[in-house]
């Protein structure tokens, strides 16, 4: 194994070991949760014979080391089972809805950068200015937001009160790619600013400690431009930080659109995750809960690993 | 300048090969993610192509929201009102039906007659009746949807066909019932979905598609945001004016308030959030309806054990909480009062709401006369908007006579059927039973309240054996009697409030049945 691969791979099995550990404690949580399927699925008035049978259908009356070692050997084999409640199987639902969620936080990182990166650069660059404070001071009441209440506050505004766009619902790209864009922007931009401004502070930070340093001294002496000095210089050198919070914003990003995708009524694994825990679809909420915790262990390794690329210094380091 | 850009050029490793740079690798990156979601969109096209929101074009479609979507479409084998409020009367028929004043009315029967002991039914099939899927309804689909009801359902709505004893062919257009005893409420619930006819060759899976022989099939599912129906190409009858309806889910009722204002939806199947009502007020373009359910709220006491299974500690509760103060709290003023567990579209209704009139100082008495003049109790709650907000009021109410009271919530329907219905580890709890007609199940003996009285089980018995008339008597003399024995306080009805299109009609005003009937609406 080359020198390099190495922390590739102490990196793989960290990850490894971490969802297994995840996959213990969500099986765990599932089965003190209070509720029994069986009972949920048969209604107020059913008999203990009638839910005993329902509770020997889904395999619930197995001791529960069995029930994990069957549910994790499903896992690692990518088949998912089916679900107590549909009898669908669980795979095609969860990849259907990752896709919209994942439609759903792109879309909103996006936002958050082009919100936060010029924000953030203009106010560490006029932090002695009025209008730098007032950028920063903006940014604030943004972190101060929840992303539910940015949300109804822009479906009043752009759908009920103006009407331009739609106020909920969900729409495949491949079948209208106009809908489909119409739909994503209210529910990208509840999610894209509120994370924007928590992220401006991030690059605002970054980019001031950067400011102060001697080589931006001699470049400003040299002769090189603002515009310059924050292209070459600045940005690069204040990426490590800004790259560190992005990757916990991703995570943040994740869960935060459960209640996004709620008050825009999108299809995504949110909201999927929610409707099964209501029903105690047990094993889709197991499912769910290992694709969140595997996707934000595989953001943090990968953010992990950019900083190598970023920095030549973190590189030598590892 | 120029050393500045060799310092921050692209970064190389020692043997001269150009490393992937950050910006390279989130390119890589950003194009693999892109290239995942439409490879997913397309995989999922198949199966979800159809918009959620309100973009159609043609002009007799019909979109209607709901807050709650269904979590599977066989309520043969999971239990919910979400089923049969989209399936029932829409996309399958019963043999009877009700029809907008709560009466009994032919459905795929034409007629029926019952015999002189009351035991046996023998209806006559309207011909003509074709399923979905082509196969022609008939006496052996019959046959074998009350069997298979009687001995495959795992609902537990499907026990009220253990009454029947036999069900047997005449002809191909005749059917006949017969129960091991006589039964009214039996012919009630073949207006529910227990009554719905699948055809006994089918070889549908229920939970994802349907085969029935209502106007309406299912075109799409669209899991998580709406259920696309189409017409029933073998409909016997004239095609309903809305020959497409979208059935749209909105866990939140801001969002589906929202909806209707924006132009996503025609029509709000019931406002969920009462004080929402205020914004469709006024407006030209809306209107809003108001009717009765069959949803009664009940503060449920524990009649088994603890301090209510004393009956005038139950009384006091009753007579220290002011309903219509109550209502007009926790509810916006909206909703029925009723005094018992009928509501006024039942034809044993009768206005029990002064019993007892709201009197805090009788409630003191009736505590010490029980003996206990501070009672302490455990109210626990699900977490359902209505129990939420009436919640403090009921508190606030009996701290006021004596009561102390411990106040929690618990996840509904998971945690409150765990730890109140199944495990009866309460003293009160707050919550609507939506069934119709479901006085005597849930004053049963075996059920969570534990109310035990002779005279209530020969009253209802009673009404389900004799005639008709007999019904109305008997019932009403049993909703009577739980009343003032205080089995539990009626809160208030849920209200049945729509919102549409000003020119959306043939909306019901109350909600009697199951079913959210599509059939009667039309556009001006």
């Amino acid at each position: 194994m080359t020198a390099h691969l190495q922390p590739l791979m102490r990196r793989l099995a960290a990850l490894l070991i971490s969802a297994a550990l995840a996959s213990l404690v969500v099986f765990a949580f599932m089965a003190v949760l209070p509720g029994d399927p069986a009972r949920v699925a048969l209604g107020l008035h059913a008999g203990e014979d009638a839910v005993a049978q329902l509770r020997a259908e889904y395999g619930l009356d197995r001791p529960l080391p069995v029930q994990y070692v069957d549910w994790v050997a499903g896992l690692v084999t990518f088949d998912l089972g089916t679900s107590y409640v549909s009898g669908a199987e669980i795979s095609p639902q969860i990849t259907d809805r990752l896709a919209v969620t994942s439609w759903l936080v792109g879309s909103g990182l996006l936002v958050a950068l082009v919100v936060a990166v010029p924000a953030g650069v203009y106010a560490a660059v006029r932090h002695r200015h009025v209008d730098g404070v007032a950028v920063s001071a903006l940014g604030q009441v943004g972190v101060s937001m929840p992303a539910f209440l940015v949300g109804i506050v822009l479906v009043t505004l752009f759908s009920v009160r103006w009407g331009v766009l739609p106020s909920s619902g969900w729409v495949v790209p491949a079948a209208d790619p106009a809908a489909f864009v119409a739909h994503l922007a209210l529910p990208a931009l509840s999610l894209g600013l509120v994370q924007g401004a928590v992220l401006t502070r991030y690059v605002r930070s970054a980019v001031l400690e950067v400011w102060r340093e001697d080589y931006i001294r001699t470049a400003r002496a040299k002769g090189l431009g603002t515009v310059q000095l924050v292209t070459r210089h600045a940005l690069r050198n204040a990426a490590i930080p800004v790259l560190t919070a992005l990757g916990v914003q991703l995570a943040t990003m994740l869960i935060g659109s459960v209640v996004i995708e709620r008050v825009f009524a999108i299809p995504g694994l949110g909201s999927l995750l929610l409707d099964s825990v209501a029903n105690r679809d047990l094993l889709v909420v197991q499912d769910v809960v290992m694709v969140l915790v595997v996707l934000i262990l595989v953001l943090n390794a990968l953010v992990d690993v950019l900083y190598g690329f970023v920095d030549p210094r973190v590189r030598e380091q590892v | 300048m120029r050393a500045a850009k060799r310092n921050y050029g692209p970064l190389r490793t020692a043997d001269g090969f150009k490393r992937p740079t950050a910006r390279g690798l989130f390119s890589s990156a950003a194009a693999a993610v892109v290239a995942a979601m439409l490879a997913s969109c397309s995989a999922g096209e198949a199966s979800s192509p159809h918009s959620t929101g309100a973009q159609e074009t043609d002009a007799r479609s019909l979109s209607v929201g709901f807050t709650a979507e269904p979590a599977s479409l066989d309520f043969t084998q999971q239990d919910g009102a979400a089923i049969p409020q989209a399936l029932l009367g829409n996309v399958y028929e019963g043999l009877v039906k009700l029809d907008a004043q709560g009466r009994i009315v032919p459905g795929l029967a034409s007629s029926w007659q019952v015999s002189q002991d009351r035991r046996t039914y023998t209806f006559i099939l309207d011909g003509g009746a074709v399923f979905a899927s082509g196969d022609p309804f008939d006496a052996d689909d019959v046959v074998h949807s009350i069997t298979s009801a009687k001995s495959d359902w795992s609902v537990s709505v499907a026990d009220v066909m253990d009454v029947v004893d036999s069900v047997e062919r005449l002809s191909p257009t005749q059917v006949r019932v017969t129960l091991s005893r006589p039964s009214n409420d039996w012919l009630f619930r073949m207006t529910t979905r227990v009554g719905a006819m699948f055809s006994s060759e089918d070889t549908t899976d229920r939970a994802t598609a349907t085969n029935g022989t209502g106007p309406y099939t299912l075109k799409q599912w669209n899991r998580g945001s709406s259920i696309e129906l189409e017409p029933n190409p073998h409909y016997r009858r004239s095609a309903p004016y809305f020959p497409n309806v979208s059935l749209k889910y909105y866990k939140d009722g801001t969002a589906l308030n929202n909806a209707l204002l924006s132009g996503s939806i025609d029509v709000i199947s019931n406002v969920s959030a009462p004080e929402s009502l205020a914004q469709f007020e006024g407006r030209s373009d809306v209107k809003v309806s108001s009717g009765t359910t069959t949803g009664e709220v009940l503060l449920a006491f524990n009649n088994a054990s603890g301090p209510f299974s004393d009956k005038r500690v139950r009384q006091a509760a009753r007579a220290a909480i002011d309903k219509q103060t109550l209502m007009g709290t926790c509810w916006a003023g909206k909703g029925t009062l009723i005094g018992s567990m009928v509501p006024p579209t039942d034809p044993w209704y009768e206005d029990l709401t002064s019993v007892p009139p709201p009197n805090q100082e009788h409630a003191r008495e009736l505590l010490a006369e029980a003996g206990t003049p501070t009672p302490a109790i455990r109210l626990r709650l699900p977490n359902l908007p209505y129990a939420t907000s009436c919640g403090q009021v009921v508190k606030n109410d009996l701290e006021a006579v004596g009561f102390t009271v411990q106040m929690d919530q618990l996840e509904f329907p998971a945690g409150w059927i765990s730890q109140v219905m199944h495990g009866k580890d309460f003293d009160a709890t707050i919550v609507a039973h939506v069934e119709p007609r479901d006085m005597p199940a849930v004053f049963s003996p075996d059920y969570y309240l534990g109310y035990s009285n002779p005279e209530f089980a020969r009253l209802v018995t009673q009404a389900d054996t004799g005639t008709p008339e007999d019904e109305i008597v008997d019932m009403r003399a049993a909703a009577r009697l739980i009343s003032q024995d205080a089995a539990a306080d009626f809160l208030f009805l849920l209200p049945n409030l729509t919102v549409a299109r000003s020119n959306i009609e043939g909306l019901p005003t109350n909600s009697i049945s199951e079913s959210f009937d599509l059939t009667s609406l039309r556009a001006q």
